[in-house]
Parts: C-alpha cells; sequence; structure tokens
C-alpha cells in the first residue's frame, strides 16, 4: 500500500497545494478511498499538516475514509427520484444491507453512498451497483437484485 | 500539457488539411455552410453504406443504451451486413430513451425510440432492408435529396420539436461529440476563427454586450460586463474558468449539453478567453461525471490536434490553454469564488464580494467564471451578430434558455424555448401529468427555488418576471409536483440537501438551515411521549420558519444561503394550508410523511393471522385469532410494520 502511494506521489512531484484534490482523487481512483496512512503521506508530500488533508476531504462529497465494498451501491437521491420514490428505496437498501450511507457492512460485501443526482431523471428511482444501473425501480425488483447478490 | 502524445484516429491529415482550409477561408461562417461535397460528406449527407445513429449519454446509459450499442454491433458481426455504427448524443427526450437512427443510402434519417437491447435485432432485420417497424419510429430528418419513408412524420413536424427554438440544442442528439469533424462540418470554430482574425478583445465583449446576454447559471449577471471587467483589469495572467459543476438535484441539462455537443461549449470558452485576453482557461467538471469527463476529454484532444487551442492558434498569435478539471463534488462549487478555492485546492468556501473575481480571482489574477450554458451561447451570437441575439426572448432577458423537465411528468426531457416562454408551455411540452392525476406546482430552480401554483403558470419565464413573484430562474430545473407529493416532504427534501451542502463559513446559513431542517421535521413526526414543551414547539413552528427564513435570505455570505429558503418561503405563500394540517390536525393528505399516517385493517382481507399483532412495537393491534383485528388509534406510532408484514395486504393508511 505504502509503496503504491508512494510512487503515484512521484508523478506529482514539485506540485503545489492546487494539486492536492487531483492527488487525492488519484489515490481514492487507484485504493478507492483514503487510508489514514495516504493521508499522512500527501501531508508529507506537500508540507502540510494532515488535519488540513483531512478537513477538505470531508469537506467533498466524493472522498470516503472505509474501503469500498465488494458491491459498491449508489443511490440516486435527486428530486426526480425523491418525488418517484426514492427515500423507501433507500429505507428498504439500509435494513436489507444494516449499514446507512457512506459505511462498508463488516463482511466488506456491500458499501452504500447516496448521490445527490445522477442525470438520469427519466429513469427515476435509480441506483448503480458497481457502475451497472438500475431504472425504474421498485421495491420488489430491488430485494430480487440484493438477494441475488447476498447468494454469490 | 501532454495532448499531442497520442493521435486522435477520428482525425485524419485529409480531414486536418480540409478543415483547416476552410477555417482559414476570407468569410470561415459563409464557407462552413456552403453546398460542398465534402462537407456534406462529414454532414453524412451522402452516404454508401447505411449509418446506425446510437445515443449515448448519462441519462440513456440508465435505460440501458450501451446494451443496446453493444447489441447492435453484435448483430452487425453476427449478419455480416457493412453498415458504420455512430454514437451521437441526446434529442432531449429522455422518457424515450434508448434510441437509434438509422439511414440508409438515398433515404431519410429515421429515428426509432425505446430500442431496448432485445429489440434491436428484429429492428435492424427490418430497417436494413427498406421495412420500417412505424411503431418504434419516432419521426425522420427533412431532406430534400432523400427520399422520406412513408408514414413517418418529419422530425421538424412533431410539436415537440417545432414548439421549440433550438439554438444550443440544434447539434444534439445528431452530431457525433466524439468527432470534431461533425461539428466542424456544421460551422463549428468558424466563430473562433472569425473572433481570432477580425476582432479585438474589446469588440468581441461588445458584440456581447449587445447581445445583452446574461448568465445562465442562476444569477443572471450580465456576461459583457464581466468580460470587460476583467479585460480591463491589468495583470500578467488572467484565467477564464468555464463553470461545468452541474450539482443542482434533479437538472441535467449541462451534462447532456455538454455530453451531445462538447465541441460548442469549448469554442465559447475559447472566444471568452480570447475577448478577456486570458492565456489559461480551465473547464470545472465534476469526477463523478464519467462520460462527461469522457467526452469533453477527447474534445479537448482533437481541439489541439487540429491547432485550434494551444500555441499560435489558426496563425493569429493567440495562445491558449485549456484544462480540465475534476471537481470532487460540493453544491457550493456552483458559487464563483467557492469555486475558485477549490481550484486552488483549498475547501470551496465562498468569500465576500467585492474584490469580484474579475478583479481578484483565482491565484489572485483576473478571472472569470462562466456557466457552460451561457458560453454555449457564444458562437452563435459572434456568428449571427449581438443584435440578432437580442431579438430573441425579452428585452431584459435574451436568448434561449433550456430547461430539464422531470418529476411525475409522462415526458422526462429537456427543452429550449425563448425567455418569455410562460411555464404552462414547458409542462405542455413535456406531455402534462399522467392522465388520472392532478397537477398541484412546479418547482423550479432547484434546491434555490421556490414552487409555483398552476394559477400563475401563465406569467412569461425571465430573470426579472420569476423573482417578482418570489420565485429564481436557478440553472433551469423544473420539477413537476401532483396531487402524490406531500409539499412539507419536498421542503424537508431541500432543506435536507442544503443542511448537508451548507460549506459551514457563516452562521446563518450553516446554524439556519438546520434549524428550518429540525421544525420540519418536528412537523412531520408522530406525536409520541410529547410533552408540553414539545407541543408549543411545533405550534411555533411556522411562525419560527417565516422569521428564519427572512433572516437567513437576508445574512447569508453567498447566493447559496440567501436563496435556501426560497422553497419554505415559496410553500408557506401558496400551501400554507397543509402546513396547518400538518400542525393541528397531524394529517399528511397526500399520505407521504410516515409517521403522520394512521393505519386501519380491512376487515374484508385480514384472515387473523396474527401476523401484524406479534410484530407491532407497541401492541396497538388487537384481536382473536383468525377473525379481523383492530389497530387502536391512540397506541400506533404508525411505524408501518404491520404493512410490511401482512401478506394479505389487508393493512392501509389514511
Amino acid at each position: 500500500m505504502r509503496s503504491r502511494i508512494e510512487s503515484l506521489l512521484e508523478n506529482y512531484a514539485h506540485t503545489k497545494r492546487d494539486s492536492l484534490i487531483p492527488i487525492l482523487q488519484q489515490i481514492q481512483d487507484d485504493l478507492g478511498y483514503l487510508s489514514e496512512e495516504a493521508v499522512v503521506l500527501v501531508g508529507k508530500h506537500l508540507d502540510m499538516p494532515t488535519s488540513q488533508i483531512y478537513g477538505l476531504a470531508t469537506f467533498y462529497n466524493q472522498f470516503r475514509f472505509e474501503p469500498k465494498g465488494k458491491y459498491h451501491v449508489q443511490v440516486c437521491h435527486g428530486t426526480a427520484c425523491h418525488v418517484l420514490g426514492a427515500q423507501p428505496i433507500l429505507a428498504l437498501l439500509e435494513k436489507m444491507l444494516k449499514i446507512k450511507d457512506g459505511q462498508t457492512s463488516r463482511d466488506g460485501q456491500f458499501s452504500l453512498q447516496v448521490m445527490s443526482c445522477i442525470g438520469a431523471c427519466a429513469q427515476a428511482p435509480a441506483i448503480s451497483i458497481n457502475g451497472k444501473f438500475y431504472g425504474k425501480l421498485t421495491q420488489e425488483r430491488l430485494k430480487d437484485i440484493i438477494d441475488e447478490l447476498k447468494q454469490h | 500539457m501532454n495532448t499531442h502524445a497520442n493521435m486522435d484516429p477520428h482525425i485524419t491529415p485529409i480531414d486536418q488539411e480540409f478543415f483547416t482550409k476552410l477555417l482559414n477561408a476570407p468569410d470561415p461562417i459563409a464557407a462552413s455552410f456552403a453546398e460542398d461535397a465534402t462537407l456534406e460528406k462529414y454532414r453524412r449527407v451522402k452516404i454508401t453504406k447505411p449509418v446506425i445513429y446510437v445515443g449515448l449519454t448519462s441519462s440513456s446509459e440508465v435505460a440501458g443504451a450501451f446494451d443496446t450499442y453493444n447489441e447492435v454491433q453484435r448483430y452487425l458481426t453476427e449478419t455480416g451486413v457493412d453498415a458504420d455504427v455512430v454514437t451521437v448524443g441526446s434529442l432531449g427526450l429522455c422518457s424515450f430513451e434508448p434510441m437509434i437512427d438509422v439511414q440508409l443510402p438515398g433515404k431519410c434519417r429515421i429515428v426509432f425510440q425505446q430500442v431496448t437491447p432485445e429489440k434491436v435485432s428484429s429492428l435492424l432485420d427490418g430497417a436494413l432492408n427498406n421495412f420500417i417497424p412505424t411503431e418504434f419510429a419516432l419521426g425522420q430528418y427533412r431532406q430534400s435529396i432523400h427520399q422520406p419513408w412513408p408514414g413517418v412524420p418529419y422530425m421538424d413536424e412533431i410539436s415537440f420539436f417545432h414548439s421549440q427554438r433550438r439554438l444550443l440544442l440544434q447539434n444534439c442528439g445528431i452530431i457525433d461529440p466524439e468527432n470534431i469533424s461533425d461539428y466542424l462540418s456544421r460551422g463549428g470554430y468558424t466563430a473562433l476563427a472569425l473572433v481570432l482574425r477580425k476582432h479585438t478583445h474589446e469588440a468581441v465583449c461588445r458584440i456581447v454586450e449587445q447581445s445583452k446576454l446574461r448568465g445562465r447559471g442562476g444569477g443572471g449577471f450580465p456576461t459583457a460586463k464581466k468580460w470587460l471587467m476583467a479585460l480591463q483589469a491589468a495583470a500578467d495572467q488572467k484565467y477564464f474558468i468555464c463553470n461545468a459543476d452541474e450539482s443542482d438535484p434533479g437538472a441535467f441539462m449541462d451534462r447532456l449539453l455538454m455530453e451531445s455537443d462538447p465541441h460548442r461549449v469549448i469554442e465559447g470558452l475559447a472566444i471568452g478567453a480570447y475577448a478577456i485576453g486570458a492565456s489559461k482557461a480551465i473547464i470545472y467538471t465534476r469526477n463523478r461525471y464519467r462520460l462527461t469527463v469522457e467526452r469533453l476529454e477527447k474534445a479537448l484532444k482533437q481541439a489541439y490536434q487540429l491547432g485550434l487551442l494551444g500555441h499560435n492558434i489558426l496563425d493569429s498569435g493567440y495562445n491558449l490553454d485549456i484544462v480540465l478539471r475534476k471537481g470532487p463534488g460540493a453544491y457550493v462549487c456552483g458559487e464563483e469564488t467557492a469555486l475558485i478555492r477549490s481550484l486552488e485546492g483549498k475547501r470551496g468556501m465562498p468569500e465576500s464580494k467585492p474584490p469580484y473575481p474579475a478583479e481578484k480571482g483565482l491565484f489572485g489574477k483576473p478571472t472569470v467564471v462562466n456557466n457552460i450554458e451561457t458560453l454555449a451561447n457564444v458562437p452563435t451570437i459572434i456568428q449571427k451578430g449581438g443584435e440578432w441575439f437580442a431579438a430573441i426572448g425579452t428585452p431584459t432577458s435574451t436568448g434561449t434558455k433550456i430547461f430539464s423537465v422531470a418529476g411525475k411528468i409522462n415526458s422526462t426531457c429537456l427543452v429550449e424555448v425563448p425567455m418569455g416562454t410562460p411555464l404552462s408551455k414547458v409542462v405542455e411540452l413535456a406531455g402534462g401529468v399522467p392522465e388520472e392525476r392532478k397537477l398541484k406546482a412546479v418547482q423550479i430552480g432547484g434546491a434555490s427555488g421556490g414552487c409555483a401554483v398552476p394559477e400563475t403558470l401563465n406569467g412569461p419565464i425571465d430573470f426579472e418576471a420569476l423573482v417578482d413573484v418570489g420565485l429564481n430562474m436557478g440553472s433551469g430545473g423544473v420539477t413537476i409536483l401532483d396531487d402524490t407529493v406531500c409539499m412539507i416532504d419536498m421542503v424537508k427534501y431541500f432543506m435536507h440537501f442544503i443542511q448537508k451542502e451548507s460549506c459551514g463559513k457563516c452562521i446563518p446559513c450553516r446554524d439556519g438551515s438546520r434549524r428550518m431542517l429540525e421544525i420540519l421535521e418536528n412537523i412531520t413526526r408522530r406525536p409520541v411521549n410529547e410533552n408540553g414543551h414539545n407541543t408549543l414547539e411545533r405550534f411555533k413552528g411556522v411562525i419560527h420558519l417565516e422569521s428564519l427564513a427572512e433572516v437567513m435570505r437576508d445574512t447569508s455570505l453567498c447566493g447559496l444561503g440567501q436563496t435556501a429558503p426560497n422553497p419554505v418561503l415559496s410553500t408557506l405563500k401558496h400551501f400554507r394550508e397543509e402546513y396547518e394540517e400538518h400542525i393541528f390536525d397531524r394529517k399528511c393528505r397526500a399520505g407521504v410523511c410516515r409517521d403522520l399516517r394512521t393505519f386501519y385493517v380491512d376487515v374484508e382481507k385480514c384472515t387473523g393471522c396474527t401476523a401484524c399483532a406479534r410484530k407491532c412495537p407497541t401492541n396497538a393491534i388487537i384481536g382473536t385469532p383468525r377473525s379481523p383485528y383492530f389497530i387502536i388509534e391512540d397506541k400506533c406510532i404508525g411505524c408501518g410494520v404491520c404493512q410490511d408484514v401482512c401478506k394479505f395486504s389487508a393493512v392501509f393508511f389514511k
């Protein structure tokens, strides 16, 4: 892990604070999340206090501090999705997976993330699991989808 | 910038030579619209083999367009048919996606709707053999030299299209966004070529000033004013930023525009950068918009390759670098000063103005931040002139505006209409609400907007007219609400969003949004173990909401906080009785507020299986096994467990 982050940081030699966000983004793309180690290493690299980096990372929606589950479930909660029933979908997911927004289940199978809008309002309510989208979702279909994933 | 590293297979040296010559013509605009055999080849007017167009955008992706695309490819390999497959953007009719178009040599290009993967082979079997399944056909493009298909309307005859004025969306869903020659063959980059050759920096600003173009991001600030301010500021370096971080929930026009016609935005940005004399421009979009990022990256690479960006553009001596930056996602970064902080690698927190970014912006240098829709207007303004543009729309709000219409509506879509068009027209274009339902309100402007009731929909939409009736244009997201929607729940949703997205810098917004959310939650919560104090708080709720909203509006630092109470204020104005019902009668007429529902058992359906009585957390359900059960209203907390466990759908709520 450490060596991977360090080799990543080599691409950003002689950079200043304005590349902090791209650095964190690349680490997250690579590792799936920002580990404590990563935040410390970035701090050393840019000569910035760790607290400031953590403060920045928690400010933005993109960054997460827990590894993603095997199945990363993203729920769209835009206005159209809300009007067309995203709330019950989210409640059902929280109940079935026993996790809340931003968390990963203990067995590492599922992680849940609420998104502000994925821009597919015609297909509301919509979710995506590992990048595959499911539109016009009903509670029954969602149950089937999750049950099937749990079998694997 | 490492853009020349690998060549894009889309541009051949022949293309490059042809288009460079075209853009260097004495009048590039006229040249690009001329009848020319080579241009027609690029516009795919004359084709030698069938062309199949598949609409791929972030919206159609969810509808399964990528599966359709793969199925088309598989079909062609299996049947051995020689045809081109072209990726296009979105026509704006999101409810009819996935869409594919088929064009046979000598025949009009025909559009098919809702082509799910399983329909592909039967559809192509027919269409490629001159037989079209009319039930899937949406329309065909008019082209005088082509033979039309019988029984299929022309696209320009379909009321959805002919009632619109499509300036920004004119290429969307028609051209290949991943291929610069499609854009160039339709007059693309000629405005940039003209500007670089003929106009001074100030002349460009003056043309835009004449057009009276105003910012489309929500504020409605005159674009030319910003540009002139930045132009006049003396500095060794200036920046131009394109705000492509669409973040209003329920709005998707910017994404679809960028994904369907990315070069239009890049051309507008390049002209803007020239107008203020900036040599560095940044497109700030969101990391999460994968397809948008991909298309913009590709488009930038192609523009560099053709020499439309970079060093000494078209031999004019002007240099411009455009960089794509991927925002990590924060609603407040739609505010220009917050966006600039984010680019500097800081938290996206707004700063007080003045100094305006046009004087002191990114890294302390003069910076202009414009929304993508604003910039997408610029090439047309240069081509047709400021006066021509100013004649569209109303005297104060000129041009057209794209609205994304979603919610409880028959067809979720993008519509582009001249400013001043009534909202009712927008609702009508989107097909109205489903038949058995009644239109309750139209929410415009996302989380910072308000609700218009059906009676007020006939007023024109422009920046001033909307403010007069207490609304806000926002970025143009329109959500249609019918009578199954609870207004308090809607406002609670927006306030939850604002509370989460408030940057936390100024107190009115940070604490005000939280208190407002608390009040709304109190109103919609079932009063369990409620003491006198809580009841009083509930009654005071509405009074507090109003005064809190006013404080937030008047004292917040940035637009986010100032406009955040809009949903509350507009619903208090139009739907006060609904608030009162929630507070005094503890009823939610739409049945949305879970905690206010009263459950009943249908004696006809109940078999007395005892499942609900065993699960009920408050033992509110009583009865004898094998005969209908009964819910004691006073004990019921409205959790809905009984409804979930009932296998006979005997539990219902009012």
